[in-house]
């Protein structure tokens, strides 16, 4: 899966961190993160949704954060030999079945182009393809929650096409206002914080999806569809 | 109540963190020094997870609107009460009307007030810390400020306090054959290669053996390391995945950020090495300017200071608790 164009090829490749075997590696002495090699796709997923699932039982840990087509475990306390817990980790992928999980519908509106689409240019340079083309491919697209992280609530989503596939910015963004509707690699999402942030905006959408008073805070949860449904399109 | 008299931007409720939400983008947050906020909350008869308020702007006042016992603990220096030089790491009563006044520490970065009862504001997501991040918990979501009056929790420790207090020796201190002190000024940080190590080639020996020092574009979310920049041998664009405090990254600049108290929960950015959990509380207390070195850990390193620590905890725990209680009987 590569994705070149003819300004940026030289440096910016985007080339997937993770080929052949699955492989776990740590942060710190109780984080392992096992991350699954091959496609970047929905059944890789569904085989981390279960992995998650299995993990969670084991008795020693704390925590347990799904990535995309990767899962972070935390221990609850430091493991004695880490080879132990990397072997239980990989027989556990091994063994892990398909899980897909049903979630909600999700519409999300969203004003493409506009004061918040600060980056719809660099999009159409990169790919090569009108800000129409570009707007059009992102909202007639279906997605997948794969994972939440990053922010409160913020939601990475798979189905990306690859004809607008975007690396994140070398240097990022020191503003993004709340409500971005971005893209950063492969992956696209709503930023849910006002602050820095290395993606690529094309629009913006006013939906709250995050309240920490709510017994469940999130709006999104892993397995969700979600559609971008354009309220406005301003080019 | 108390009322907070004089505080500068960056001060804020915390307890032990908010773990428990990563998996939905909430960052754990808690006391940068969560070993300094433990031994405040046996010393003064809190749950050990009780809120505190974490000083690392100076100086900072704050008046009792009651009588209440409290401990100063973190930050080296000494606090001040209506006037008067205090003993740090020790508990207090102080009347209703006086005013704690912490001033800039010597050498740590940050200080925790530690009252009985604990700070009662509500709590969220299983946590009283403030995310500064996500703008919710601890004090409205924010830092506090001059005027801001916060609630004592019901204090329910029945044994008494000596009317001398009770103090410890600090974990600096206490700890120092498992926490080894600066070296010419450079803080021996320990940590263990992360995932992408490799890809740094010999860069990754020169990340182990320069001092880095702390930018000043550090904060509680993360701190900005300056030094002889290093780069991975390819550009990869990675899956996001979960990270958790101290986690070292190193964004395309080179210079490497270490994720702290209110760190992201999921990144993309090559990872060269992690911090182990025990040494973080170290890392809260270095300070903007000072330089700091990573030592190569395992994870049996990492389980013996983690054992000599809780040792530590427990062992203040007990004496305390002989102590209160050897003076409850002469009562």
């Amino acid at each position: 899966m590569t994705v070149t164009s003819n300004i940026l090829a030289s440096s910016r490749v985007i080339v997937p961190a993770t080929k052949g075997r699955a492989r776990v590696s740590f942060i710190g002495a109780r984080a392992f993160l096992l991350e699954v090699p091959g496609d970047f796709d929905l059944p890789a997923q569904r085989r981390i949704w279960a992995l998650s699932q299995t993990v969670r039982r084991w008795v020693d840990i704390a925590e347990v954060i799904p990535g995309m087509t990767n899962l972070l475990s935390i221990l609850k306390e430091t493991p004695e030999d880490p080879e132990i817990v990397v072997g239980r980790l990989l027989e556990a992928w091994n063994n892990a079945e398909s899980l897909d999980l049903t979630g909600k519908s999700i519409d999300i509106p969203v004003h493409y182009g506009g004061d918040y689409a600060i980056d719809l240019p660099a999009i159409c340079d990169f790919s090569g393809l009108s800000d129409r083309e570009v707007v059009r491919i992102h909202h007639e697209a279906t997605y997948r929650v794969f994972a939440l992280g990053s922010a409160p609530g913020f939601g990475y989503l798979h189905g990306l096409d690859p004809r607008i596939y975007m690396p994140r910015k070398t240097v990022p963004s020191l503003r993004m206002e709340k409500g971005c509707v971005t893209i950063g690699g492969m992956q696209t999402g709503v930023a849910m914080l006002t602050g820095p942030n290395g993606w690529n905006s094309l629009g913006y959408a006013e939906l709250q999806m995050f309240d920490p008073t709510s017994p469940t805070p999130a709006l999104m949860a892993p397995g969700d569809t979600v559609r971008f449904v354009p309220a406005r399109i301003e080019l | 109540m108390i009322e907070i008299i004089e505080a500068g931007p960056f001060n804020t409720v915390q307890d032990l963190g908010r773990p428990g939400y990563r998996d939905i983008g909430v960052s754990a947050s808690g006391a940068m020094d969560p070993l300094a906020v433990r031994i405040g909350n046996i010393l003064v008869g809190n749950d050990d997870g009780a809120a505190a308020i974490e000083v690392q702007t100076f100086p900072f006042k704050l008046r009792f609107e009651a009588r209440v016992a409290f401990a100063v603990t973190g930050a080296d220096g000494h606090p001040v009460l209506d006037g008067r030089e205090l003993l740090p790491w020790c508990t207090h009563v102080a009347e209703t009307g006086q005013i704690l006044e912490l001033r800039q520490p010597p050498t740590l970065a940050r200080a925790y007030v530690v009252v009985g009862g604990g700070l009662d504001v509500p709590v969220l997501m299983g946590s009283r810390s403030t995310a500064l991040r996500g703008g919710f918990g601890g004090n409205s979501g924010r830092p506090l400020v001059d005027g801001d009056r916060i609630e004592i929790g019901t204090h329910s420790d029945a044994l008494p306090l000596p009317a001398s207090g009770i103090a410890v020796v600090e974990p600096t201190v206490a700890l120092r054959d498992v926490f080894p002190a600066p070296v010419d000024g450079v803080l021996p940080i320990r940590a263990i290669a992360a995932g992408e190590h490799e890809l740094f080639a010999s860069d990754g020996e020169a990340f182990w053996n320069q001092a880095w020092r702390i930018s000043s574009r550090s904060d509680r979310t993360g701190y900005r390391l300056s030094g002889e920049p290093i780069k991975p041998t390819a550009t990869i664009e990675m899956r996001s995945h979960g990270v958790v405090p101290g986690v070292i990254q190193v964004p395309p600049g080179g210079e490497p950020i270490i994720q702290m108290s209110d760190a992201n929960t999921a990144g993309g950015y090559p990872k060269i090495a992690g911090v182990i959990e025990c040494d973080l509380w170290r890392l809260g207390q270095a300070r903007i300017g000072s330089r700091l070195r990573f030592i190569r850990s395992t994870h049996a390193e990492a389980r013996a200071v983690e054992q000599t620590a809780a040792r530590y905890i427990e062992d203040v725990r007990q004496t305390s608790q002989m102590i209160k209680r050897a003076l409850k009987a002469m009562t």
